[in-house]
């Protein structure tokens, strides 16, 4: 028989109970359509996970102190707590190890801060000019600090745009206005631009100051929380780490790295920590929704062994004037592969519009690839041919002679 | 041409052997109007089969147009039905919502004949059936019982075959309808075409010129009419 014909007889067969057909086409519809929905969620929230951690800045490496130990070396109040790194180990770091960018130490504290009428508490980020750069902060607003601010130990605060809604009315210009951190006058020259992000960790509510300032007017003591260092690409960021992890072990005098007073941390594994998470999240979603696709496929199965015990007559005839196995085969084949392949076309409809609809109302992100688009066409067509084969070859080997007889 | 060469047809039921057919032979030349007769259990379902390339015998050979089709495989045999053969069944065997047109062309869809040359001959055969052209879009389940046959006629006559094998086809119809589709074979017969008709009704029977009688998987007449 030929394709075209093939494909006549698939349209008859399908049109003649046409409810029957669109309840079988359904159930891969809508397990296709959820298919298609989950991958986007997943790989929608994938995308703003790792936007977030790019937003910090790019080709990124994260210097902390070690855990600090109280007396007897018995309790560890965790790492980051250790009071072991200078800017002198910074100011090594931007000089000694190659293929290095550029270099921000920072010394984060929390502190109330006042501006007349209003107060908030929150993280004062004493840094270097050079911050900005690494850590792709931008100003919306004034200027960030300068060379001769850090040098001269100046009260000067840029506002990151969630500590300046919480001290400044909307519509006031904070530019030159007066804040108090820890009841020391501070001027206000700058606001940077949001970077997005909410709850515990929230990159928009900071107030930058210099780190000299910080120093001696906050913290009163010479040492930083955190080194933030750039390397020049992404090529070069393990022998960045290395050249780092050496230099800071020899500066401290330390011989077994297994004791170092820091630790240094890639921003690349943090986006693969984060996209390993995201995938494990993608795969979940998408499973549940292959559950649904398996039950539409055995809807198929179960129709198609209805049509063959309800056609055998038909299967006689079929065979009675010449039609082979193979041609027995291919016409129920069609029938099921047919329904699953219009159903994954209407499914990806609904799957898209179930991404629209997430999108719009609950404000998910979301992002349907061509990767998922294939991969359904592609289960929809497999769900037939295997589905559809065992009522196909079923029908394939009935016997003429008892089909045509069959009541 | 058909020429059966002591067919037999043993059915197996694990033990337990059936003789259907016990030494059958018989030489149909073209052209011929043959009934085959016999009660129900005398084997000339079996006989049917064989001559329809449906079953193959046990033992014996069956050549059809010179050719021994007796130890075909069943690809082969379906290629003999396709070229060969026009089944008319007593229960007609129409595809259900399938227009008169579609049902008539559905063997030459398994020969392979594109679709325009498909409608033309079956337009043909129905004429020749003896239905009218304005029933060519008709649903066969709009048609009378009659009319059916009448297509069914048409579908066995759509790949020009051999033999056309009849069985029972009067059964469903009444004796007025019956008349007419006997008539409809004795013109086609008139007209060349082999026929082979398998009844237990003696009436029917008298329609062809020969008839030959079984009874328990053995020939017990075979005569002129």
């Amino acid at each position: 028989m030929k394709a075209i014909d093939l494909l006549e007889e698939t349209y008859w067969a399908l049109t003649a109970n046409k409810v029957r057909t669109f309840l079988t086409m359904l159930g891969i519809v809508i397990g296709i359509g959820s298919v298609i929905a989950m991958i986007a969620i997943g790989q929608g929230t994938q995308a703003s996970i790792q936007a977030s951690i790019q937003s910090a800045g790019s080709n990124l490496l994260y210097i902390v102190p070690g855990a600090q130990h109280g007396i007897g070396m018995q309790v560890s109040s965790g790492r980051g707590s250790a009071r072991t790194l200078t800017q002198d180990d910074a100011a090594a770091i931007a000089s000694q190890v190659p293929s290095v960018a550029a270099v921000a130490p920072q010394l984060a504290l929390r502190e109330q801060i006042t501006a007349p009428g209003t107060n908030t508490n929150t993280q004062v980020i004493g840094t270097t000019p050079d911050y900005a750069g690494v850590r792709s902060v931008f100003l919306q607003e004034g200027s960030f600090l300068n060379a001769n601010q850090l040098a001269s130990r100046e009260r000067v605060a840029v506002l990151g745009p969630t500590a300046e809604s919480d001290l400044f009315a909307t519509g006031t210009d904070p530019v030159g206005k007066a804040i108090k951190i820890n009841q020391v006058d501070f001027r206000v020259i700058g606001v940077t631009v949001a970077k997005g992000g909410s709850g515990f960790n929230n990159p928009d509510d900071v107030v930058y100051v210099p780190l000299t300032t910080a120093q001696q007017y906050l913290a009163g003591d010479r040492y930083i929380s955190q080194i933030s260092v750039e390397a020049a690409d992404a090529a070069s960021m393990d022998a960045v780490q290395a050249g780092i992890t050496n230099l800071l072990l020899q500066k401290h005098r330390i011989s077994n790295p297994a004791l170092a007073d820091f630790s240094v941390y890639n921003q690349a594994d943090i986006v693969a920590t984060a996209s390993t998470v995201t995938s494990t999240f993608t795969a979940l979603l998408a499973s549940i929704a292959g559950i649904s696709l398996l039950v539409g496929g055995i809807g198929i199965m179960n129709m198609m062994l209805t049509t063959v015990t309800e056609r055998t007559r038909e299967i006689g005839l079929r065979k009675a004037v010449g039609a082979q196995r193979k041609d027995v085969i291919a016409q129920f084949l069609m029938e099921a592969v047919a329904i699953t392949f219009s159903g994954g076309a209407l499914g990806i409809v609904l799957g898209w519009l179930l991404t629209l609809a997430l999108t719009l109302a609950a404000g998910i992100t979301t992002q349907i690839s061509l990767f998922s688009i294939l991969l359904a066409f592609g289960v929809s067509a497999a769900i037939g041919i295997l589905f559809g084969y065992y009522p196909a070859r079923r029908a394939s080997r009935l016997n003429p002679i008892e089909a045509l007889r069959y009541e | 041409m058909i020429e059966l060469k002591s067919i037999t047809k043993i059915y197996s039921n694990g033990d337990i052997s059936t003789y259907a057919l016990k030494g059958i032979s018989f030489r149909i030349k073209d052209g011929e109007y043959v009934a085959i007769m016999g009660p129900s259990g005398s084997g000339k379902s079996t006989l049917m089969h064989i001559l329809g390339c449906l079953d193959t015998p046990t033992s014996g050979q069956y050549f059809l147009d010179g050719k021994d089709v007796s130890s075909f495989s069943e690809e082969e045999l379906a290629d003999i039905r396709k070229e060969k053969i026009g089944f008319v069944f007593q229960a007609f065997n129409l595809l259900p919502r399938a227009t008169v047109i579609r049902n008539v062309a559905l063997p030459l869809t398994y020969a392979g004949v594109p679709k325009e040359k498909r409608f033309t001959i079956a337009e043909k055969a129905v004429v020749s059936a003896g239905l009218d052209e304005d029933h060519l879009h008709y649903y066969s389940n709009q048609l009378s019982g009659g009319q059916m046959q009448r297509v069914a006629i048409a579908r066995a006559l759509v790949n020009n075959p051999s033999i056309l094998l009849a069985d029972e086809p009067t059964g469903n119809l009444d004796t007025k309808t019956g008349e007419i589709v006997l008539d409809t074979f004795k013109r086609l017969n008139n007209e060349g075409r082999t026929i082979v008709l398998i009844t237990h009704e003696p009436d029917v029977a008298m329609h062809a010129k020969r008839i030959i009688h079984i009874k328990d998987g053995g020939i017990i007449s075979d005569e002129s009419n």
